[in-house]
This record gives C-alpha cells, sequence and structure tokens, in this order.
C-alpha cells in the first residue's frame, strides 16, 4: 500500500469496530452497532478515529468493511419479499432439506422453516440431464405466466434455480430475459451465477439467501458509500468476503450471499497476517468471545478453505440444523462456547457447558445485573483467572461472591464439589469440549496438531489458550495485541480475491486435457476479472484446485495444482497429486479404482501485502518481578501462587515464567505453569512451553 | 484434579474419540449407505467388554448389536489369545449387526502390554457377494458371503488368505478390501487417542472411568424407569410384508428396574428376505423406548442394559440362520411404532402416531437397449411423511425411526442414465389431526434415452396405511404405477420398458387427536401452503368457506394466512 490512510470496517452484532492505519500507525474505536442504520455507527466511529489521528476523511485511501449484515437478515428472516423459480416436479427441494433428522433423540424435534414458504415457489416446464442435454425446452410464455403471479404477489426478488444449470444455464439467462422485460424493478439472481456447482438444495438455498438480502444489502451499501462521501470520504470502498478477500462494492451488491461470515474471515486473516510476522507455517487460530468460540486452521500463511457452510443453526451449533450456503467460505469450526455460556449438570451428573449463553444481559452470575446461573467467566473469576476489580478496563466491578453462590447452586451442590472445584470442573470441561473440536477439525484436515502454534484472540480466549494448548500438545501461543478489533485488522491485510467455482465430471482413466485447459482458463478469466474490478492494475495471481475422489465415494478432496499444471493439466501429475493428498488424509490409498474430478476452481487475488517481520523475542529480557497473585493450576487440579504483571508494562524480549496472569483493559493472558510468556517485537505474547515442563 | 473432574473429562473426550472414528468412516467408505445414510457404528469398550460410548450415527438400528458385538468377540477369539496389532471382524447377521451386507470390525487396545479395552466399528459395504442387495433370497447362503468371527490382521500382518477368498467372492473387491482396511484404520484412531489419554491422566486401566461411566448411566436410567407406572400393555401392528401382510405384536412390561419389550404373536418369518435377527429388532425396540423416557442419556452397556427384549424363535423380528435377511431395515424399521402403540397404553401424551415408517427406497438396473448405452446400479434412499407427535405436526417427508439422508437428485442422475421427474411433497397426504401427520412425497423415475430398467421396489404401507392416534386419521396410503397403466407391486424386482417412468407416491404420517380442534391458523396456513386441499380442509377440519378463501387469496400475496 501507498502509506496512505486506510480504514477497516467490521459490524458486529454488539459492536461496529472502527481501525484506521496511516503512515506505520494505528487508531482503533468500538461503536455500539445501529441497527435501523449501520453506517450511522461507521460514521461515527471513522469521526472518532480520523478526530484521534489528526486527519481529514479526504486523506482516506480505501475504506474496507465487513458486516454481519447479511448474515443477521438470513438469521432473523428480515430480507426481501423472494420467490424462488424452479423445474416441474421440484417445487420442495428447500424445504424437504436431505429428508432427515439432525437430532435422532428429540421425539418433538422441529425443522427450521426454509427461507421462503411453498407459496413463493413456482414451477416452470422445462428439463436440463445430467450430461448438459434438454429433455425438455423452456416454454417463454410459461415463464410470463408464472411472471404475472409473481406481480401480483408483490415479490421484490427472485431466485432462478433449475436442474443442472450448472451445467447449462440458458434456461435460467431466457427465465431472467423474461423476468427484466416484465419486471424491471425486480432484482433476480441466477443459480448457475451464484453458486455453479452440483447438488441443487444447497445450490437453491444459496441463490435463494442471494435473492432474499439482495435488495436489503444493496440498498445499504448504496447509502453507505453516499454517507461516506458526504463525509469526505469518496475513496473506493469495498467488502471482505467470506472466502478471507475483499471485493468490489457493486459486485457485493450483485452477491451480497459471498459477504456472510466477513467478520470472522476478517479475523482469520488477522491470524494469518500474524503468522506470516512470525514466519509460522502451522498455525490454528482460536477466537473466543461471549457466546462462541471459532477455530480455524492456517497452513503456509493461508486460513483452509471450504465450499459450503452452515448458517442459522437452529438446534444447540448442531450440524444439519442450518441453512446450508455454498460458496468458497474459510473454514471455520464453530463451537457454542465462550465466556457467557452457561454450566449446568445434567441428569447422569455431567458437567456441561453451552451453548446456551447469558449473554452481555443479565451476563454471568458476576456481573451482578440479575443474572443467577454460572457462566464461564464466572468460573475463570472463582479460578483466580480474572481481578474482580479490573474486568473490561474497570467498567465493570465482578462479584466472586456470585459467581462462588452460582457454581455452588447448579453446580457444585449436585456433585457435592466445593465452588473452586465446580468451576475448575467448568473450566475443563469448556476446554476440553474446544480441544475436542480442534482435534476433530485437524483430523478432518488430515493434521497433526502437534507442530501447531496457536494464535489466541478475542475477549475470552486469552483465559483459556494456554490451558487448551496443553490439552493439544501445543507448546506455543502467540497471543497478539489489538486482538478485541482484529477482524476489522484483518481486513485491513486482505488481498482482493475472488474465487470461481464449477461443477463438472471428469474421470481420469477418460482425462481430456484440452477440456480441463479451457474450463480452467475460463474460471481463471471470470476469478482475474473480479479482481480487476478492484484494481486494475494490480498484478493478479491465480492457484487452481480440483476436487477428486475415487469413483463410488461421496466425499471430494481438494487438490491443489501448481501453476505449471494448472496452465497445462497432465493426467498423470494430477492423479500423483491426488493420491499424495489422499494417502495424507487417509493414511493410504486404494488400488485399482478409476479417480473423477467434481468441482473445479479457481482462486484469482492480488499478492498480500509485505509484513515486517516480528523477530523472535530477543532473548535475556528482564523479568518483571509483578504482584504476587493466587492462581489455580488446570492440569495439576490445585491452587497455585504466581504473579501479576501488566501486559504495557513489557518491553520486547521481557520474560515472564508461568504461573501468571498478564493484564490489559481488554482481557487477561493466563500464563499456565510449564509455559513462559516473552514479549516481542510486534507486541504479541509468546508463550512458550519449556524445557523439562 | 479432583478424580471427578478427570471422570468428567475423559467421558467427554471417548464420547468425541468415537465421534471422530465414526467421521473417519463416512469420509472413507465408498458404500453409498454409509456416506449418505450415515450407515455405520463406531464405539469404545473396556476390558470386560462393556460398551462405554457410542457414535450417534444415522441409524439406530446399530444400537444394541454394537453394544453386543465385543462379547461375542472376546468368547470367539478367546481374550487369551489376542495380541497387540490383532484386529477380528465378521458380517455374520446374528453376531454383528443383522444382515450380510455389514461388516464389524474389532481392535483390542493394549497398554504397555495389558489389554485395557477395544474399539469396533461397523459399515455397510457395498457389495458382498450373492444375488446382491434384495430381498429375493430364499435363505441367507444366497445372500453373499459370510465371515465368521476371525482374524483380519494377527500382530499387525493381514491375513492374505482372507483377503484373497473375500476378492473372489465380491462384485467390487477394490472397494470392499479399501473398507476393511478404512474400518481398521478408524479403530486405530481411537486406540491412539485412547493411549494418549490414559497416559495424560497416568491411568493403568479404564477400570475406574468405567465404573463411572456406567454407574452414572445406570442410575440415571433407572430413575427414569422408576418414574414409569408399573403396566404391562400390548400394542399391535399390521404392514404390507413382501406377498403377505406382517402382524407385529408387542408386549411392553414396565417392572421396577428394566422395562421388557416381548414380541410374542408376531408373525412367522417370510420366505423372502425382509426378516430380522433378533439383535436388529432389539436395537429399534430400544431406540423406540430410549427416545421415549431417556433421550439424553448415552448409549453404552449400562444405559441399554435395563432395556430388555424378547422374542420367540421364528417370528419374523427374531428370524434364526439359515432365514434371508438382507433387507431387514423393513421389519426392523416398523418395530418402534408397535412399540409406540403400546408406551401410549402406559404413558399417554409422550409418543407420535404412526409414520410411514420403513424408508422408500428403491434401487434402479439399468440396461442399454442401443450399443451406446452404459449399465448402472443407482439405489435411493427417501422418506414418507413422520407421525404427528402430541403437540407437533408430523415431519414431512423426513425419515423416522432411520435417520439416513437422501441423495441429490442431480448426483442420482450422474450415477447412472437416470431421469427423476418428479420429487416433491404429497399434499394432502398428511394424517388429520389436531396435529397433523407428515406429508409424503411423490416421486416419478425413469431412464435416459436409449436405457430399459428393472426397479427392486422395497415399499411399503400400500395395504397398510400409518394410522393416526387418539382421534387422528391414517396417512395416505403408498402408491405405485407405471405411467402406461401397468401396475405394480409394492415389493421385489420389476422390468419396466424403455420410454415408461414409474409414479410413485409414498406414505403420509398418521395424525394425532381429533381434526375438529386443531388451530384454525394451522389449518388455513395448510391450505395457504398447499399442503391440505381447500375442499379437505372444510370437509375434514371444518373450515368456512370465508377462511379457506381468505387462505387461498393469501397464498397468491405470497403469505401465510
Amino acid at each position: 500500500m501507498d502509506g496512505r490512510a486506510r480504514l477497516g470496517v467490521d459490524i458486529g452484532g454488539t459492536f461496529t469496530d472502527v481501525v484506521l492505519e496511516a503512515g506505520g500507525d494505528r487508531w482503533s474505536t468500538k461503536v455500539l452497532t445501529t441497527y435501523a442504520a449501520p453506517e450511522d455507527a461507521i460514521v461515527a466511529g471513522m469521526g472518532r478515529v480520523l478526530a484521534e489521528a489528526g486527519l481529514p476523511a479526504s486523506d482516506l485511501a480505501q475504506v474496507i468493511h465487513g458486516t454481519t449484515l447479511a448474515t443477521n437478515a438470513l438469521i432473523e428472516r428480515r430480507g426481501a419479499k423472494t420467490a424462488l423459480v424452479t423445474t416441474l416436479g421440484f417445487r420442495d427441494v428447500i424445504e424437504m432439506r436431505t429428508e432427515s433428522r439432525f437430532e435422532q433423540y428429540d421425539l418433538n424435534l422441529r425443522l427450521p422453516e426454509p427461507l421462503l414458504p411453498r407459496q413463493l415457489r413456482f414451477t416452470v416446464a422445462e428439463r436440463v440431464d445430467a450430461g448438459g442435454g434438454v429433455l425438455v425446452p423452456l416454454d417463454v410464455a410459461e415463464v410470463e405466466a408464472v411472471a404475472d403471479r409473481l406481480a401480483e404477489a408483490g415479490v421484490e426478488s427472485v431466485a432462478v434455480g433449475l436442474l443442472h444449470a450448472y451445467l447449462r444455464p440458458d434456461h435460467e439467462r431466457m427465465v431472467r430475459d423474461v423476468l427484466a422485460a416484465r419486471l424491471p424493478e425486480v432484482s433476480v439472481s441466477l443459480s448457475s451465477d451464484v453458486s455453479p456447482q452440483m447438488r441443487e438444495y444447497e445450490r437453491f438455498n444459496t441463490t435463494i439467501a442471494n435473492a432474499y438480502v439482495k435488495p436489503l444489502m444493496a440498498s445499504y451499501l448504496g447509502r453507505l458509500r453516499a454517507r461516506l462521501a458526504g463525509e469526505g470520504a469518496d475513496c473506493p470502498v469495498f467488502l471482505m468476503h467470506s472466502g478471507g478477500g475483499i471485493m468490489s462494492l457493486d459486485d457485493a451488491a450483485a452477491y451480497p450471499v459471498r459477504l456472510v461470515e466477513s467478520g470472522p474471515a476478517g479475523g482469520a486473516v488477522f491470524a494469518a497476517d500474524v503468522a506470516a510476522r512470525h514466519g509460522l507455517d502451522r498455525v490454528l487460530s482460536f477466537d473466543m468471545g461471549g457466546t462462541t468460540a471459532k477455530i480455524c486452521l492456517i497452513r503456509d500463511g493461508a486460513p483452509k478453505t471450504a465450499r459450503v457452510f452452515e448458517v442459522a443453526r437452529s438446534y444447540r451449533f448442531k450440524k444439519g440444523s442450518g441453512m446450508p450456503i455454498s460458496i468458497p467460505v474459510i473454514d471455520m469450526v464453530e463451537i457454542g462456547a465462550g465466556g457467557g455460556s452457561l454450566a449446568s449438570v445434567d441428569a447422569m451428573g455431567r458437567i456441561q457447558v453451552g451453548p446456551e449463553s447469558a449473554g452481555s444481559e443479565p451476563g454471568p452470575a458476576c456481573y451482578g445485573r440479575g443474572g443467577t446461573r454460572p457462566g464461564v467467566t464466572d468460573a475463570d473469576l472463582v479460578l483466580g483467572k480474572l481481578d474482580p476489580a479490573n474486568f473490561a478496563g474497570g467498567t465493570i466491578a465482578l462479584d466472586p461472591a456470585a459467581s462462588e453462590a452460582a457454581l455452588a447452586a447448579h453446580v457444585g451442590d449436585a456433585l457435592d464439589l466445593d465452588p473452586l472445584a465446580a468451576a475448575h470442573g467448568v473450566a475443563e470441561v469448556v476446554d476440553e469440549t474446544m480441544a475436542n473440536a480442534a482435534r476433530v477439525h485437524a483430523v478432518e484436515n488430515g493434521e497433526d496438531l502437534s507442530g501447531y502454534t496457536m494464535i489466541a484472540f478475542g475477549g475470552a480466549a486469552p483465559l483459556h489458550a494456554g490451558r487448551l494448548a496443553q490439552k493439544l500438545g501445543i507448546d506455543r501461543v502467540l497471543v497478539p495485541p489489538g486482538a478485541g478489533v482484529g477482524s476489522a485488522i484483518g481486513f485491513l491485510r486482505a488481498p482482493f480475491s475472488f474465487e470461481a467455482t464449477r461443477s463438472a465430471y471428469m474421470r481420469m482413466s477418460e482425462f481430456d486435457a484440452a477440456a480441463a485447459r479451457e474450463v480452467l482458463r475460463a474460471l481463471s478469466d471470470e476469478a482475474a476479472g473480479f479482481v480487476r474490478t478492484c484494481d486494475g492494475d494490480a498484478r493478479i495471481g491465480t492457484e487452481a484446485k480440483l476436487f477428486m475422489r475415487y469413483v463410488g465415494q461421496g466425499w471430494e478432496i481438494p487438490v491443489e495444482l501448481t501453476p505449471a499444471l494448472a496452465a497445462a493439466p497432465e493426467a498423470g501429475a494430477i492423479l500423483a497429486a491426488f493420491e499424495a493428498d489422499y494417502a495424507r488424509l487417509f493414511g493410504r490409498t486404494v488400488e485399482g479404482l478409476d479417480v473423477e474430478i467434481t468441482v473445479w476452481a479457481v482462486n484469482a487475488a492480488t499478492p498480500p501485502a509485505p509484513v515486517v517481520p516480528a523477530g523472535a523475542a530477543p532473548g535475556g529480557g528482564a523479568t518483571p518481578e509483578g504482584a504476587a497473585r493466587r492462581l489455580f493450576d488446570q492440569a495439576a487440579g490445585a491452587p497455585v501462587d504466581g504473579r501479576e504483571v501488566a501486559r504495557a508494562a513489557l518491553s520486547p524480549g521481557d520474560r515472564v515464567p508461568g504461573p501468571a496472569a498478564i493484564v490489559e483493559a481488554e482481557t487477561t493472558v493466563i500464563v499456565p505453569p510449564g509455559y513462559a510468556a516473552r514479549a516481542a517485537t510486534d507486541g504479541c505474547l509468546d508463550l512458550t512451553r519449556e524445557e523439562g515442563a | 484434579m479432583t478424580t471427578d473432574v478427570m471422570h468428567q473429562v475423559i467421558w467427554t473426550r471417548l464420547i468425541s474419540v468415537v465421534e471422530e472414528q465414526a467421521q473417519a468412516l463416512v469420509r472413507t467408505a465408498f458404500s453409498t449407505s454409509v456416506r449418505e445414510a450415515g450407515d455405520l457404528s463406531a464405539g469404545v469398550y473396556d476390558a470386560e467388554g462393556r460398551m462405554l460410548a457410542q457414535a450417534v450415527t444415522g441409524t439406530p438400528g446399530h444400537v444394541n448389536a454394537m453394544a453386543d458385538a465385543v462379547a461375542h468377540f472376546m468368547r470367539e477369539i478367546g481374550v487369551g489369545t489376542m495380541a497387540e496389532g490383532d484386529v477380528y471382524l465378521t458380517n455374520d447377521p446374528w453376531m454383528g449387526t443383522g444382515h450380510l451386507h455389514d461388516i464389524t470390525v474389532v481392535t483390542p487396545s493394549f497398554l504397555d502390554g495389558a489389554l485395557v479395552g477395544f474399539f469396533a466399528c461397523t459399515a455397510h459395504v457395498v457389495d458382498i457377494g450373492g444375488r446382491g442387495f434384495g430381498a429375493d433370497a430364499d435363505s441367507v447362503y444366497e445372500e453373499g458371503l459370510r465371515l465368521p468371527i476371525m482374524r483380519f490382521a494377527a500382530r499387525g500382518a493381514v491375513d492374505r488368505t482372507l483377503i484373497a477368498l473375500v476378492r473372489a467372492n465380491v462384485r467390487e473387491p477394490d472397494q470392499l478390501v479399501g473398507d476393511l482396511h478404512a474400518l481398521a484404520t478408524c479403530n486405530e484412531i481411537g486406540h491412539r487417542r485412547l493411549v494418549d489419554t490414559m497416559r495424560e491422566f497416568g491411568l493403568a486401566d479404564l477400570a475406574s472411568v468405567s465404573a463411572f461411566i456406567l454407574g452414572a448411566s445406570r442410575r440415571a436410567t433407572l430413575a427414569r424407569i422408576a418414574a414409569l407406572p408399573r403396566e404391562t400393555a400390548v400394542g399391535e401392528m399390521t404392514v404390507d410384508g413382501f406377498d403377505r401382510p406382517i402382524t407385529l405384536r408387542a408386549t411392553v412390561t414396565v417392572e421396577a428396574d428394566r422395562i421388557v419389550t416381548d414380541f410374542a404373536g408376531t408373525s412367522g418369518v417370510d420366505a423372502k428376505g425382509i426378516n430380522c435377527p433378533m439383535v436388529y429388532t432389539k436395537a429399534y425396540a430400544c431406540y423406540a423406548l430410549k427416545v421415549a423416557i431417556a433421550p439424553d442419556i448415552p448409549n453404552n452397556h449400562a444405559s441399554l442394559e435395563p432395556f430388555v427384549v424378547t422374542a420367540p424363535e421364528g417370528t419374523i423380528v427374531n428370524a434364526v440362520h439359515p432365514a434371508p435377511v438382507a433387507l431387514r431395515h423393513i421389519v426392523g424399521h416398523f418395530v418402534p411404532d408397535v412399540v409406540f402403540d403400546a408406551f401410549d397404553r402406559i404413558v399417554p401424551g409422550v409418543v407420535p402416531a404412526e409414520g410411514a415408517g420403513c424408508l422408500c427406497n428403491f434401487q434402479l438396473s439399468v440396461r442399454p437397449t442401443t450399443p451406446e448405452g452404459r449399465r448402472a446400479e443407482v439405489l435411493t434412499f427417501n422418506s414418507g411423511g413422520s407421525g404427528a407427535r402430541p403437540e407437533v405436526d408430523g415431519l414431512n417427508a423426513t425419515a423416522f425411526p432411520s435417520g439416513v439422508m437422501t441423495m441429490p437428485v442431480e448426483a442420482t442422475e450422474h450415477a447412472g442414465p437416470v431421469v427423476i421427474w418428479r420429487k416433491e411433497l404429497r399434499e394432502g397426504s398428511g394424517g388429520a389431526g389436531a396435529r397433523r401427520g407428515g406429508l409424503g412425497q411423490h416421486m416419478e423415475v425413469g431412464a435416459r434415452e436409449g436405457h430399459a430398467f428393472h426397479i427392486s421396489a422395497m415399499l411399503d404401507r400400500r395395504d397398510h396405511p400409518a394410522r393416526g392416534r387418539r382421534g387422528g386419521g391414517p396417512g395416505a396410503a403408498t402408491e405405485i404405477a407405471r405411467s402406461d397403466g401397468a401396475a405394480m407391486r409394492v415389493k421385489g424386482r420389476q422390468a419396466v420398458p424403455e420410454g415408461a417412468r414409474v409414479v410413485m407416491a409414498f406414505p403420509g404420517g398418521g395424525g394425532y387427536g381429533d381434526p375438529a380442534v386443531r388451530e384454525r391458523a394451522a389449518v388455513m396456513r395448510d391450505v395457504a401452503r398447499g399442503y391440505v386441499s381447500a375442499e379437505e380442509a372444510r370437509a375434514t377440519y371444518g373450515l368456512s368457506e370465508a377462511e379457506a378463501a381468505a387462505a387461498l387469496a393469501a397464498a397468491r400475496r405470497g403469505e401465510d394466512p
């Protein structure tokens, strides 16, 4: 970047975070999110950081924005009046889902309502087969009749999802043309544009989600651009997308479903940037807030990505209880475990933590706002991880007696444990739950976490990162500064990028190099085209990925192609790459079976911003004395005498051996026994397990 | 760490380990029913062979089978002869999970030379030879290769003789051998995690962990049973069967510390392969009772033990060797409905009305009529409606009691030259009631041009639709016919000429309670959405003409009334 000022803005559920970077300095602030007009909070936050920096709005070269608005509209069902036009015989695809129950043992299970009720789903006679041939041609007159019914219903946005349209989009485009002519005011989203992937439930749902939030997001983004310009910031505005890159405002308005999960994606990019500064190639990003924890793997500087994810899980974060969205996304595991997660004891006498959360109102018992049930924060307080007089910068005075009473009433009494032991049980269970999720995620990706470094951010993460690392056999944890606005900082580190994907089957025994080259070239052109609209001059790199499997399997694995192989695809080398990845994931290859490609993907991106390496914390620094503080060794299950040190008082190279609490306004970093923290040159705290520990 | 907290942590971890084991299988297995339907299981056991934790997968049918399996292996192999690196297997329907297509693999877990526990997993494989997957065999000998409990690997060395025999007897040897290795690997993953955990907590054996888990589970289960009235009740239900109707009869007796379910009075074994070995009946009977009284208590040796299930030998729910059992799921899936019928007489207001019950599955065997075409076998899983619940409508086109997922139509059409012309909800098929039964679905299938096919239908409930409960009406019955008008049967292999389609309508779930008291708003919503026609709403639910008109007007506005 050219050193001019850049603004990162993350609209979250509670706070809008604003970060300004200029001339190597950074200013940040948090403003309460203003739901009615989200741009108000942005303008307020922008004014604040610009004033602190002493810069005029006109100095801003870029505003980069991520938001939960699209996600919230899906969860709260506040989108436009939307209709689906689909193939005759398939009106109920989004309602029938997978025809399964995501919870086997609940006789009164309720499935989430589909985004559109049945009366807003219309069919037309037409049919494309699995080879892309037309079995039944589309009848334009029938589409016109449907258009009249859409008009009668007062529909504002239309999703068009036809079977096998990812192979042959002609019919969808014809429908769009008819609708454009008859209903020029109505916005139209085609499944062959939004998510050209095989599997009708995911594709239709994704297209409907896009159509559903499109009028809202287009209107919001238009207003935002005007407001910012009115404030003197008439620079380009870009949007963070779920895949971890940024896209233009106009593309975001056309494909707003790609904005879902943009906030967490910013967090992963933030962690990836820390990883790059420290030269780490294997990182576990751990973000724990008030209601959930998110875990993501970062290899060689890039967060792992996936092709499909679920939003709006309606049942204890359970897989299958939400709606699938098939777009390129950073692959994150979300667990219902945060500082506000509530603890209880079940019928078997097992301590359970989350996903039910006390939120910030009334909050855990220690907030003294009427909460009587113990949350994770209560356990943290009783274990001495938090200083009751210095929580959230001293803005909330915590009441340890209330925590103890809540833990006794809801956990300790049932299990015959004193409040300290109950707190220990709650902390161990929540840490174990997160550790299990991390392990499963690692195994699914064919990774072993023992060589990983954890990067911990979010308000509650530094309290739990040390114990989590012990459980996972991780020897090193970095706690970066600015962790409370990590996502917004991440936006400023993200490249311009766009991933284009397409379903097209090709068996390796019938590999067609010319056709493969053509698919990859077309995807590369499409993806680069999106990036080009953000920056006409940038050097754009592309990375090709194939999703492959043995014929007969239902699960594809991603196989990355080298640039040379992507430019000149060759069956032998692709097969070798698949077999190497398959063996890494599953331990062995399968002899004698044909292999097929199912999905092709090309990601185009500008080069990542250069990083200033953060030297390993120089050795031989001071060991600040600090104050004595009573802590708790979770691994040993016993109280332990440690020290308390202020993070602000640490200079690069300073060493704080565990057990210790390193305190700052936003949170507390707990250094377990056997680990020592060093202050790194970039402000990170570097916790390392010491030999013999 | 206090011992209790440590035990809590280890219990949590063991549940995670078995889920991880199961996920590893789903991702590597070749069988459609494993990856799409979750037709697999994984569990961890103590050194006495008692199950401590089991993954929650797509099929309750493995619930007890897995709990019992390891004991069979300990007996047949001999604990004294077990060594590190050993892996055992079987697909014996009466030792494993009820049919030859399920292979169960058991691995002993050693720590510092001592046997500390076992891991077991089961998966449905693509093919096991014989006639192929279907109901047409007259005995289990025709259904494929039967592998008694034996070593797959001894001290780390895979038995090459066994592999050669298996390869010579199945249609897809590479996939099957791949699945065997996947099963062994899945246990190996669990074993390594168990050893790490035991070292982390300094445990030499699982005795105290096992006592904690099983003790807590037993106490919780017995407390639920003790809260029930000590009564006996009989439930009965008749379904279509293959060539003749089958009556299922269950007598449920609540005792002080157990519930006994006995199937005396149930029809005898069938000539065709829809018979159910005891182990599978036990699993679904137990599932029905657990989901009614103890859904939150995880499955393990102690939480399952108080549910006792018996049936006279030779009934269709206790079919003994050599009865054909390949499609044992058809009878098995109906077991919960008949157990519910009895349980409802003991504790009213908990269990649902009858539902579609068995999955509405069919397999298409496509063959070309011209030289350009190709052969293919295409299996699909589909569901009718579930029964209405006391306080909630039934689920539309959703599997119960099975937990399977359907496949995307687009994926099915890539699997072979077939065209699914219709797959959508079946209007008016949910049984009327204060709570409406779930809707069934329409399906219409054909082959691509240049192909003809056979359909192997595995449907039921044409002559015996799902009954409502407490005044609720029945769900709609199954229908199947050829598009050229020819009649078809609900079960068995039937030819379909080129150009013709098979038109099917899958059953709806039964209703619950008197339809006259259903909330008006719910009836009007059903009309607006087209779940129920305006005519039926007026005739059955007493909707007024004005209300019906208002519902239809709302529908035209794209709204619920």
